[in-house]
């Protein structure tokens, strides 16, 4: 069978002016046609020969850093900017979901907004009429359908345009990111109703930074850097190869998040270390570490906590540890936060920093160090037995036989 | 087997105007003007009166000073019934050209997240002007019962029908112009209410048409895409015959301006979406 779905050397090149204006002024135009030079232009490629397959019933993860081209080539799918070189055929009606809620008028009701929302993501008025009393009861706003939008918590519009999204139903599906909005249990709506959709045989691209619902949905993964793709396959293989790549073995980081004028003091770097104080990172499987986080205090302070947080590679919350509770003068700091006892799994865990003083955070940093575990195992670490193994936390239990 | 097939390539050099495209997306045009409409008169205390209102008190203070003050003559029509079959139109074009050529950069950020043809925004805009020509249409009726304005009904709706074309046909070819010009220069959101303002005085609005004796400005007059429309109206209610050279020039007009600014729309519409 065809696939549904061919991308053909596509590029997509840009032309940056260098004055940063969004648009140009006629005068602008008259005056470069009078120096007859475009000479404070450059180009950009942000797509450079994109060439790949996509067959009916894949969900395809498209993944990469900010600027890698994800967006771009999303637009392209969608119609919204042609690409400059190369070309797309597609054999099944697409509908694209960039955003939620396109098209959304503050000034209508819940109920004018889903039709007009509806309407423009490509639905017809009688479809729209049919699936109303679903797409209400999915919202969950039955009590202001007859309420301007502006009305609305933002919480309530999300869902409400979430629910219109989710009555689509054309062959192919592009999605960007529209998950990383809302709360959790919100979030795991939308994510249920995304696998019914796939598993109802649709073709879904799905663009996001969230690795666990990314590896949850697809199946399917391109590595998209720099404009081109690195990688096309596993999904799982794309996220390592994603976090292997992409993110640096450093040991000492700057920590340059500012804080208010009023705070007591900020924490401004934050080392990486093994259990000896040697700066190091990408740990073997078993082996302790230790974060020491350089703090200065420039007011006097009482009940100062540091606190540090781990993310696991997927995104997901992994622990939160706070010191004790002091009372500082000025001065220069050091707090270090040792692990001897859990044996985490290998992959790239972000860090997270907060410095509080009588229970108000006065500096936050989500993404302020990566601490980086290894696939490797030393022979000391004689209670792990392996290092891959399903999950995060590879110390092994007690175990006890007993023969009856 | 499967009926569905599209293929995305760069921008493309020939133009192609893509009907059926349009056609298939008449609800899509139906809801933007719907809602237009809609949001243009939510929370006023009047509501959709301010749609009769608004031409209804130009008439008054043109009847004011033109008619009683100033003493421009309307041949044999009263002249708040001869002012507001001007109006009628010219609200219609003026709107109608004000609206379409600031629609792409009110819906930039739809434009920016989901394909459709773009050339249903500024054409739901017109529409909405259409909207409210007819709620003026009611009230000009009633200016004519009121001041007994004996017509030819065949001729009159007639007249209505051909010049309600006659200025959409005018009003959409600059309004499509200049909302794909306002995308790539922001200067025209400052040109347009200005532009409209000179374009009143060589419209036949507040005077008619053999009252101009300057060569210039009578040209100028008679290139003006609604001014056949206007005095079409005029001659059904006056009784006279249509002027057909005056109407062949403004339409010729009208379908020069719709060509160029449906030629230019299509020629950059690819780019919107990076630029807006």
């Amino acid at each position: 069978m065809q696939p549904i779905l061919e991308i053909k050397n596509v590029s997509k090149e840009f032309i940056i002016s260098h004055e940063r204006k969004p648009y140009l002024s006629l005068g602008e135009k008259l005056s470069s046609v009078f120096k007859g030079g475009s000479d404070s232009r450059e180009k950009f490629m942000a797509l450079n020969d994109v060439t790949f397959n996509v067959e009916q019933g894949d969900t395809i993860g498209l993944i990469g850093k900010n600027g890698a081209g994800k967006s771009t080539l999303l637009k392209i799918l969608s119609r919204i900017t042609p690409p400059t070189k190369g070309e797309i055929i597609s054999r099944g009606r697409i509908a694209s979901l960039l955003e939620v809620g396109t098209g959304f008028h503050p000034e209508l009701s819940g109920r004018d907004n889903i039709f007009l929302n509806g309407s423009i993501l490509g639905m017809k008025k009688k479809e729209i009429q049919e699936k109303f009393d679903e797409i209400v009861d999915f919202s969950g706003v039955e009590r202001f359908l007859d309420t301007p939008l502006k009305r609305y918590s933002s919480g309530m519009q999300l869902r409400l345009a979430f629910a219109v999204a989710a009555f689509l139903e054309p062959e192919i599906l592009i999605i960007d990111e529209v998950l990383a909005v809302g709360d959790m249990e919100f979030q795991k709506k939308c994510i249920q109703k995304m696998e019914n959709v796939s598993r109802s045989g649709r073709t879904i691209i799905f663009v996001s930074h969230n690795m666990a619902a990314v590896k949850k949905l697809c199946t399917k993964g391109i590595l998209l850097n720099g404009g081109e793709v690195k990688y096309i396959g596993n999904m799982k293989e794309a996220i390592n190869r994603y976090t292997e790549k992409f993110e640096s073995y450093e040991t000492d980081f700057d920590i340059s998040a500012r804080v208010a004028d009023d705070a007591p003091g900020y924490a401004y770097k934050l080392f990486v270390e093994d259990l000896d104080g040697l700066p190091a990172n990408n740990f073997p499987v078993g082996t302790g570490w230790q974060l020491r986080l350089k703090v200065k205090i420039t007011h006097k302070v009482k009940g100062f906590i540091a606190a540090i947080g781990m993310f696991t590679p997927e995104d997901e919350g992994l622990r939160t540890c706070w010191s004790d509770s002091y009372d500082l003068d000025e001065g220069e700091y050091e707090f270090v936060f040792t692990e001897r006892n859990i044996f985490l799994a290998a992959g790239s865990y972000k860090l997270i920093l907060g410095l509080s003083a009588r229970m108000v955070t006065f500096q936050y940093l989500e993404n302020c160090a990566t601490l980086r575990i290894a696939e490797e195992i030393v022979e000391t670490a004689t209670n792990v037995k392996f290092a891959k193994g399903v999950g995060i936390i590879l110390n092994p239990m007690e175990i006890v036989m007993n023969r009856m | 087997m499967r009926m569905y097939y599209l293929k995305i390539t760069p921008s493309k050099s020939r133009l192609n105007l893509n009907i059926n495209e349009l056609y298939a997306s008449g609800e899509l045009i139906y809801f933007f003007t719907w809602r237009d409409i809609k949001v243009k008169y939510k929370q006023t205390i009047l509501g959709f009166l301010w749609a009769v209102l608004q031409p209804l008190l130009m008439m008054l203070i043109f009847t004011f000073f033109f008619g009683r003050v100033l003493n421009v003559p309307s041949g044999n029509l009263p002249y708040p019934v001869f002012v507001f079959a001007g109006l009628l139109l010219w609200n219609l074009f003026s709107g109608g050209i004000t609206n379409s050529s600031n629609s792409m950069i009110t819906n930039a950020n739809i434009i920016k997240k989901i394909y459709f043809p773009r050339l249903i925004i500024p054409l739901s805009s017109v529409l909405g002007s259409v909207f409210d020509y007819f709620m003026a249409l009611i009230i000009f009726i009633g200016i004519m019962i009121f001041y007994k304005v004996n017509v030819s009904v065949s001729y009159f709706v007639f007249s209505l029908i051909l010049s309600l074309l006659l200025t959409t046909l005018g009003t959409i070819g600059p309004g499509f112009l200049l909302a794909a010009l306002n995308v790539k220069y922001r200067d025209f959101r400052y040109v347009v209410p200005f532009m409209m303002q000179a374009l009143l005085f060589i419209t036949p609005v507040i005077y008619p048409v053999n009252m101009v004796t300057n060569q210039f400005v009578k040209i100028l007059v008679y290139i003006n895409p609604i001014s056949g429309a206007i005095s079409l109206i005029r001659n059904s209610l006056s009784g006279i015959s249509p002027d057909y050279f005056l109407i062949g020039c403004s339409t010729a007009s009208a379908v020069f301006w719709a060509v160029l600014g449906l030629y230019y729309f299509k020629r950059t519409e690819a780019y919107f979406a990076d630029l807006a």
